[in-house]
């Protein structure tokens, strides 16, 4: 067993030119993941955690620009590496999971087509080998009568049946690292629990690495062994599932969490959490902490300084305050 | 005091302020409309600057080259073969150009919007007729059914209006079409439904300001195809009738000595090039600066 | 709470056409099957259910945006097939899941939000004003919104824009259609909260539609579980939600999940998919998907069984399934 994380990212950051300026997107993000684990990003709309994932996958638009201190993919490095590395390194061990799996599969083509061409293209198989691996992909995703399916058109089937012939897509090469962008959030609920379930159960068999990146909390904390709070561009706190959500460092996350009403927590009718205020513009400047004008904790130097605190188990969060929490005046 | 919770900064412009932006950044779009500003004032002011009567004939000046062919100032772009002088020619036929561009694109309009419109909203039944009249209308080649026409009725600019303004209105039922059946899913339509607003309402005033853009865009390219087929037709004679001044006449008169004078050809020709040009730069700009994909 | 129902759906039945392809015959699809329902003066109905289920359809009879098929709707215990959908839409207004969808983006916020007052012809301009800042303040949108566009707002500005729009007319009724769902979450908990607030200060009756069972738990008095054009379950929500008894209604509640780090995945043990409403099940069009299937449930359609709070339709709770049947 290798020691080296699968996966290492540091200092992350993603720009993006617009006509008003420069929109930082990301900045400068750290995280590194493990075989056999799952990160969860979690953020709302523009926090820059679906761009992280196209970074990841080097499936940036053209415009955007990405840096990174370090990005390594098991030894490779993301950043040096030529196109025609990264295409072999996408598809063949680490594939990606959309969410609208209706605009990512190609409507022309059979599923049986899709299915064997990532295959095809990484591995030196015949195409029997191909189709046999389909047939039993599409079974161990739980799709009866699986060699049928092969010869329909992704329109003929529902939209339950159209994610898990993307998860099958995405594991024909027994990929090391799989990152999915919110794989469920266009499904009802209870194919989101089938199509996680079925997620955690293939990622633990494979011992694949796993990131889901999504803005539903109840995911999260099912699914995550490690849990990576995106706001406006930064990871405001990551940690273990257990800590983040029993003892939320960050007063974003603790917001996060007070906004959901989960049945048996929240008294029945009772008024919800909220956070007041809108994520800050990120066209030009961004100093100090992203969420202070949200934040019923700001003191003055948030406007500066959004400092690294560390807790044990390797919980960590950017906040000026120690614990999260404003107790007296604090200076300087 | 109720506090603002999501607080509110109304960032960005207005949907105008931002098409008025888009506009302005256009070049091709601001080429084509100052051009075309710049031939409506010239038509509007006929009177004004033409420097002759543009029916005056002058048999004594026959075929007076212009000026940059060694003719003089008197006719600044000569005079034709009954001695009129072109350059007032050619502003009062800038009249007739825009005239009928712009009469042709409005029945034309109207017809292919009501049409369209209504097939995109009320679908079915509706949507089957109009969309077999418009592969009527398709069917129909445009300048053989105008030759008959006017072999009929006889060639008048009037005529000439009528028929281009019933024959080309396909693209409008098209465009309008396709523009009402994405709108008319939106939510926004079902709301106004649910409050109680009429269909013409809901058609006038929730689904008209939407595809409007579309609908300027068609009539930019119908204008300039109108003023292309009269052109043809006079051309061919049986457009608008002499003596009127019109851009295909002149060229259809001069194209006898074309050989000799081939200014009294390239002329009228180039000038018609530029109002076409200029339209459809200015359409194609529009459906650049409208065109969804450049909405954020 | 008074007992007599504002809204009241009696055998509604909704039946559309599906063409197949070009040169398919026309089916049938059963949108809403004999579906009986009620909304008492002053409740919150949730209404849940997978996509396809006929949630969507319901609402859009309610507004009177489809007539039913079958059946009635009656407003006040009269009959909504004689009334018009002008009078009809003082008292019943719509809150649509997609604030992107559901504003005219070529309209400003004050002609959006007034725009029910002028087709009613209610007041004069002046008037009209008033009523709109005073909704804008209601809704907690601060004045100068009023001549903005809804390209330039958030979606929680926009959604709270719809309900201003939906209320402006005082309606007695406000069928929510997932109004929350196309928020990011802490907007969403902001937009449930003036739901909340709203209701108790104009005294208003919801119907609440969503897929989201927490959201529901949360806001709902009681709740209607709708599987494939039926409601197979109504209850309480305290009652659905502690001992719900269809087996699809603990499957929809085993499916939610909750932030608790310590549980995993739950099995929903829903083994078959949706099944396609043009062709459904015989007898329960639940059977194929139930962890406890009977030998006749593929056989016998259920029948509304009544419960202390509501009813359930489910051979389970009947006494003598074949007795009937024969």
């Amino acid at each position: 067993m290798n020691d080296a994380p699968l996966l290492s990212v540091r200092g992350l950051t993603l720009d993006i030119p617009t006509s008003g300026g420069t929109l930082h997107a990301v900045r400068g993000i750290d995280f590194d993941l493990n075989r056999g684990e799952t990160l969860c990003i979690v953020g709302e709309s523009g926090s820059g955690k679906s761009l992280t994932s196209l970074a990841l996958m080097g499936l940036l638009a053209p415009k955007i620009r990405r840096t990174a201190v370090r990005m390594t993919f098991d030894g490779t490095d993301l950043q040096k590496a030529s196109r025609r590395q990264l295409r072999q390194l996408r598809g063949d061990r680490m594939s990606m999971i959309f969410q609208e799996p209706m605009t990512s599969l190609n409507p022309a083509y059979t599923i049986g087509d899709q299915l064997t061409e990532t295959l095809l293209l990484h591995k030196k198989v015949s195409r029997a080998k191909a189709r046999a691996r389909a047939i039993e992909l599409l079974e161990k995703v739980g799709i009866t009568a699986a060699e049928s399916r092969l010869s329909q058109y992704p329109h003929q089937l529902s939209g339950g049946l159209r994610q898990r012939v993307m998860i099958a897509m995405a594991l024909m090469c027994e990929p090391e690292l799989i990152i999915a962008d919110e794989p469920t959030t266009a499904l009802d609920v209870t194919i989101q629990a089938q199509i996680l379930r079925l997620l955690v159960d293939l990622q633990r068999e494979m011992n694949m690495a796993l990131i889901l990146i999504t803005h539903d909390l109840g995911v999260v904390a099912r699914v995550a062994d490690k849990v990576a709070v995106m706001y406006a561009g930064e990871l405001v706190e990551t940690g273990p599932a257990s800590a983040i959500f029993r003892n939320p460092a960050h007063p974003y996350t603790r917001g996060l969490i007070n906004c959901i009403p989960v049945p048996g927590r929240n008294e029945r009718g009772a008024r919800l959490g909220t956070i007041p205020g809108i994520v800050p513009s990120l066209v030009g400047e961004v100093t100090g902490c992203p969420f202070r004008g949200r934040c019923d904790q700001r003191v003055a130097i948030c406007d500066t300084a959004a400092p690294l605190r560390r807790l044990p188990d390797g919980h960590e969060f950017r906040c000026v305050h120690p614990d999260g929490h404003r107790h007296e005046e604090v200076t300087a | 005091m109720t506090a603002f919770p999501d607080a509110l900064e109304i960032t960005g412009p207005t949907p105008g302020q931002q098409l008025r932006r888009r506009m302005f950044g256009h070049q091709g779009f601001m080429i084509g409309a100052v051009f075309l500003v710049l031939l409506v004032i010239i038509a509007l002011l006929a009177p004004v600057l033409a420097p002759h009567d543009p029916y005056a004939q002058s048999l004594s000046n026959r075929m007076v080259r212009p000026v940059f062919m060694g003719g003089t100032w008197e006719h600044p772009l000569g005079t034709d073969h009954l001695g009129r002088d072109y350059l007032s020619r050619l502003i009062y036929g800038a009249r007739v150009s825009l005239m009928i561009g712009a009469v042709a694109a409005l029945i034309s309009g109207t017809i292919g919007t009501a049409l369209g419109v209504a097939a995109g909203y009320f679908g079915g039944r509706v949507d089957a007729v109009v969309t077999f009249l418009i592969n009527v209308r398709l069917a129909m080649p445009v300048v053989l059914v105008a030759l008959a026409v006017v072999a009929i009725l006889g060639g008048s600019l009037s005529v000439v209006i009528g028929v281009l303004g019933l024959l080309l209105w396909d693209r409008f039922a098209v465009v309008m079409r396709a523009s009402t059946l994405q709108i008319r899913g939106r939510e926004f339509v079902a709301a106004a439904r649910a409050v109680g607003c009429s269909t013409p309402r809901i058609l006038l005033s929730e689904i008209m300001p939407n595809i409007v853009n579309n609908l300027i865009v068609v009539v930019t390219l119908e204008m300039a195809h109108a003023i292309l087929l009269e052109a043809a037709l006079s051309f061919l004679g049986v457009g608008v009738q002499p003596p009127t001044p019109s851009w295909g006449l002149m060229v259809s008169e001069g194209k006898n000595m074309m050989l000799f004078e081939p200014w009294l050809v390239l002329i009228p020709g180039a000038v018609l090039f530029v109002l076409v040009l200029a339209i459809n730069l200015m359409g194609d700009g529009l459906r650049d600066v409208t065109a969804p994909e450049n909405r954020n | 709470m008074t007992n007599k129902p504002v809204l009241e759906l009696k055998n509604v039945s909704k039946t559309y056409t599906i063409k197949q392809g070009l040169f398919g015959k026309p089916k049938p699809l059963r949108a809403l099957n004999d579906v009986s329902l009620n909304l008492q003066h002053g409740e919150v109905l949730g209404l849940v259910g997978e996509s396809g289920c006929g949630k969507s359809t319901l609402a859009k009879i309610l507004l009177g945006l489809e007539a039913p098929s079958e059946g009635q709707v009656l407003v006040d215990g009269q009959a909504l097939a004689g009334q018009d959908r002008i009078a009809l839409s003082r008292r019943i207004q719509p809150i649509f899941q997609d604030p992107y969808s559901s504003l005219n983006p070529r309209k400003s916020i004050e002609d959006i939000i007034t725009l029910p007052l002028r087709v009613h012809g209610i007041g004069d301009s002046a008037s009209r004003d008033r009523e709109l800042h005073k909704m804008l303040d209601i809704v907690g949108l601060p004045a100068r919104v009023a001549r903005s566009y809804p390209s330039q707002m958030s979606g929680g500005q926009r959604q709270r824009v719809a309900i201003a729009r939906a209320l402006i007319m005082k309606p007695e009724i406000v069928i929510c259609d997932e109004p929350t769902s196309a928020l990011d979450v802490s907007v969403q908990s902001q937009i449930l909260n003036l739901l909340a607030d709203l209701r108790a200060e104009f005294g208003l009756t919801y119907l609440f539609i969503s897929h989201n069972l927490a959201v529901v738990e949360h806001l709902a008095t009681r709740v209607a579980v709708m599987y494939l054009g039926r409601i197979v379950e109504e209850a309480d929500v305290a009652t659905l939600f502690e001992t719900a008894r269809h087996p699809y209604s603990r499957a929809l509640l085993a499916s939610v999940l909750t932030p608790d780090p310590d549980m995993g995945v739950p099995d929903t043990q829903l083994g078959a998919a949706y099944p396609n409403p043009i062709a459904p099940p015989s007898g329960c069009a639940f059977h194929p998907r139930c962890a406890k299937v009977m030998p006749h449930c593929s056989r016998i359609a259920p029948w509304p069984v009544p419960t202390s709070d509501g009813h359930v339709e489910c051979h389970l709770y009947d006494q003598q399934p074949l007795q009937a049947a024969s």
